[in-house]
């Protein structure tokens, strides 16, 4: 069943009169970062926190439902399963459901949309209101049709009774309905009620963007809207001695040349004006550059010599008696700083309103905090500063949406009552992100006769994989620099159940013995924040190549291998499904070409997924072609299957480009890799086909999708290199030169 | 001042002529269908037609088009309905983020345009020098061949 919408942001703001049911939440309750919801019963998903009915649901007038949610659309496709899921818990069609997302000022506070959380956070939250919503609902339709509850029935808000009466959702509701706390009591529809939920829908932002519409913050203009661009030191470390801001004041179409300590900006009538007079500019700057970064190469050497902040046992599992160990085997692995990588640059658009608000439209995944962060950093009441979202191109992390966000208002704050629209050059997308940080890990096993794992033991060298905004200046790159610094804070290491730099270093395996140790170090010679998996990606890779290169001296099958200590039945049915899929009982083994697999399970509380597959190795150039690959998912409850096979089919590729290509470069002062060519990315003619196996678990609970394949794709690729060429290749990205270098030594 | 066709209309910019097309085309004549990705041609995501041929407007200067036809992506429709290679992008859901999707489907149509009938191969060659970051580059060659496949 294909189900076509179309809607717009524009379209979803301008919904106006619903029934007064509802109310925005006052800016300061909304942004707010906690909820009093001590003592009372826990509700599912992000209603616990946000526990009126109201605040997420209004039935209008129109005949529509407005579904206000605080999780944002980044491209993985949550407006859709939220849509789908609030039409076939209320009994109404797709296309009366208009949702709005992340507006500050009028939604549910739900912190960041981030970390796979979207669904069993959000998506749970909108199930049980609308389930919730419509037991209301119907209660109002019996006591006004004077008719028994149970000889009611549903189709498209329009309520039925036996008897032939009819009243529809739009004329029940009025006054204090919905103005109360959900109870959480309401069950959900079973799985074979469903309409919507389990069938593949097509994305309500899809159909206009291919169309051209207006979609995204890039493609806002609002009029009379003036643009800006920045100027960024030339190091991170670097302090602005000098600049002729008369001069660029004077240039054509500059409406406001700004410095604040070593922030410097522009704001002009034009968009190309802006750049030239923002070239002017840093032509003109004269910096104080120290060298401190340790390069691209001695990376590495840095994570294990730099104190960390902190060491933490991240699992200490003492292995009680048992066998001696009779072997001992080690490896090391290695990942380098990699990008984010938009294909859009970042973008924001801010006014400082005659209201003296702020308010800045941003394609941020984490508005509210970062309102609160702006806010502090120009010295004004979080309440007068509003973020609302709207779509950007993929960000698959914290990249520099929230940076464009301040950026705009500091610019902004410069001409109030303007607005200005501000949109990063490629040079400084790439090289001012907060890169996924680079990581060492060490892991050792100890063995017996047969090749088991008695004692597992593994340490994580990194930095950290969180400095997001979280209300605090010191989170937003620019608020360093200015002439009143904020410094960043001391960045925090995620614990249980998540973990950030050690997020999934503990194996799914069953080990007698078993210890995780995280080296955690707080100082960043580059910027390093959240990226797709956080330390996920190299500690499944280590993980699944350590498991491998174990398998492979007992002399076992790796999927034999690895059941032998799985012990998690939906663990071992992903893992055993993607081989089944992949055909790996009957592959048989041609020179040159090799196959490998391996599972995770994301945070082992989010998504399972096991990836296979088959490359062929050129030993001449080193060069290594995916022919094909399989991935096998077990996301729980599947809520649109297109959509979750579209995101670890993309995570899939995406990891494919890190994990062939994909490195940071940099020297002693700055990032080298500044634009595609010097960073370059998986494309078409080097994407293998995929096949994505789903497997449906109706009822359970949703576990989130989007980070899953990104940690057994790395290892895969490596265990199927091996199995090429008998080469184990131990540090991302496998690329020509280092596959070339590798196999000579052989 | 130049004068150039954008999607069948006459339009005439009175901008410097050394302005890249992808401002004039995004700033001034309100068009989606060109997005900025890096600026040196490297990504694809502001191709445009131009008299057919794909061209990236991030460093195409505005006097380069005058007197000539540049087609967009809101320039591909057929009357008000998607044309067929839109369609066949929405039928496959070929996209997550969509942001490369216009010059996907831009850089698209010029292959269809000059290849009606292409190979997997042959569609993945003429894409290669527009880059997809979420992944969706499968879908997108489904799509491309969906479309020749109904013409």
């Amino acid at each position: 069943m294909n189900h076509t919408l179309t809607s717009t942001r524009r379209g979803f703001l301008k919904t106006t009169g619903y029934v007064s049911l509802a109310f925005g939440i006052p800016l300061d309750a909304a942004l707010s970062q906690t909820a009093a919801v001590t003592a009372k019963p826990r509700l599912p998903g992000d209603l616990n926190t946000h526990r009126k009915l109201n605040a997420w649901l209004r039935v209008n007038a129109n005949q529509t439902v407005t579904l206000l949610v605080g999780k944002v659309e980044l491209g993985q496709g949550i407006l859709t399963a939220v849509t789908q899921i609030c039409a076939d818990e209320l009994d109404i069609d797709l296309s009366r459901v208009q949702v709005i997302s992340g507006d500050t000022a009028l939604v549910p506070n739900e912190g960041v949309t981030a970390g796979s959380f979207s669904m069993p956070y959000c998506a749970t939250a909108v199930q049980y209101a609308s389930a919730e919503v419509r037991a209301i609902l119907l209660d109002l339709a019996a006591e006004k049709l004077k008719q028994p509850l149970d000889t009611l029935s549903v189709h498209d808000g329009l309520v039925s009774a036996i008897s032939g009466e009819q009243v529809a959702y739009w004329d029940l509701v009025s006054g204090e309905a919905l103005n109360r706390e959900a109870t959480g009591l309401v069950k959900p529809k079973p799985a074979h009620r469903h309409r919507y939920i389990g069938h593949s829908v097509n994305r309500v932002d899809l159909t206009p963007k291919m169309l051209g519409q207006a979609m995204f913050v890039q493609e806002h203009r609002p009029a009379g809207m003036l643009f800006g661009h920045i100027v960024r030191p030339p190091t991170y470390q670097a302090k602005l001695l000098s600049v002729n801001l008369a001069a660029v004041q004077k240039m054509p179409g500059v409406v406001k040349a700004v410095r604040n300590g070593s922030f410097l900006g522009v704001v002009a009538k034009r968009e190309e004006q802006a750049l030239a007079a923002a070239k002017a500019m840093a032509a003109s700057a004269k910096w104080q550059v120290d060298k401190v970064l340790p390069g691209h190469e001695g990376i590495f050497e840095w994570l294990r010599k730099t104190k960390p902040n902190k060491l933490i046992d991240t699992k200490t599992q003492v292995r009680v008696g048992g066998e001696p160990v009779v072997k001992t085997m080690q490896a090391t692995y290695q990942r380098p700083y990699q990008m984010h990588a938009s294909i859009g640059t970042s973008s924001a658009i801010a006014t400082l309103g005659a209201d003296g608000v702020m308010l800045i439209q941003t394609h941020s995944q984490s508005v509210f905090e970062t309102s609160v962060a702006i806010a502090k950093m120009l010295g004004m009441d979080p309440a007068k500063v509003r973020c609302q979202h709207m779509q950007g191109a993929g960000c698959y992390g914290h990249n520099l949406a929230d940076d464009a966000a301040a950026d705009a208002a500091l610019l902004a704050a410069a001409v109030p009552g303007q607005t200005v629209r501000l949109q990063y050059t490629r040079e400084q997308e790439h090289t001012w992100e907060p890169y996924g940080s680079a990581m060492e890990i060490q892991v050792q096993a100890g063995l017996d006769a047969q090749g088991h794992v008695l004692d597992w033991d593994l340490q994580v060298w990194s930095t950290p994989h969180g400095t997001r905004p979280s209300g605090e200046p010191g989170n937003l790159l620019s608020a360093r620099y200015l002439e009143k610094p904020f410094t960043l804070p001391v960045p925090v290491n995620g614990g249980p159940p998540n973990y950030a730099a050690d997020r999934n270093a503990i194996a799914l395996y069953d080990f007698p013995g078993h210890k995780v140790l995280t080296h955690f170090i707080t100082d960043m010679p580059l910027r390093a924040s959240s990226t797709r998996g956080l330390g996920a990606y190299a500690n499944v890779f280590a993980i699944e190549s350590f498991i491998d290169e174990l398998a492979a001296a007992a002399k076992v099958d790796p999927v034999e291998y690895r059941l032998r200590f799985l012990k998690d039945e939906r663990a071992r049915d992903a893992l055993v499904k993607a081989a089944k899929a992949f055909g790996w009982a009957d592959w048989k083994k041609t020179e040159g070409r090799g196959r490998g697999i391996a599972f995770a399970r994301y945070k082992n509380i989010a998504g399972y997924c096991a990836v296979a597959l088959e490359v062929e190795v050129n030993r001449r150039n080193g060069r290594i072609r995916v022919l094909r690959a399989v991935a096998s998912a077990d996301v729980g409850h599947i809520v649109n299957p297109d959509g979750v096979s579209n995101q670890i089919e993309g995570g899939l590729i995406q990891s494919l480009s890190w994990s062939l290509k994909e490195e940071v470069k940099f020297d002693d002062t700055k990032v080298l890799s500044s634009d595609w060519a010097s960073y370059p990315i998986l494309t078409f003619s080097e994407v293998p086909p995929v096949e994505v196996v789903l497997i449906d678990r109706p009822g359970a609970p949703f576990l989130g999708t989007g980070e899953a394949s990104q940690g057994p794709t790395g290892a895969a690729l490596a265990n199927a290199v091996f199995d090429a060429t008998g080469v184990r290749f131990r540090r991302v990205p496998l690329t020509p030169d280092r596959v070339k270098a590798g196999l000579s030594k052989t | 001042m130049i004068s150039f066709k954008l999607n069948g209309q006459s339009v005439r910019s009175p901008v410097a002529e050394a302005t890249p097309l992808l401002t004039v085309l995004a700033n001034d004549l309100q068009i989606n269908g060109s997005k900025y990705g890096c600026g040196k041609a490297q990504c694809g995501a502001c191709a445009v037609l131009v008299d057919g041929n794909p061209v990236r407007s991030c460093t195409a200067p505005l006097s380069s088009v005058a007197g000539r036809a540049v087609t967009t992506l809101e320039g591909l429709k057929d009357g008000k309905q998607p044309s067929r290679l839109q369609q066949a992008f929405i039928d496959e859901q070929a996209a997550q983020c969509g942001y490369c999707t216009s010059g996907m489907i831009i850089q698209a149509q010029a292959l269809l345009d000059r290849n009606p009938k292409p190979t997997d191969a042959e569609v993945r060659s003429a894409l290669d020098g527009n880059l997809c970051r979420c992944g969706a580059h499968n879908r997108i060659v489904r799509a491309v061949l969906r479309a020749a496949k109904g013409a």
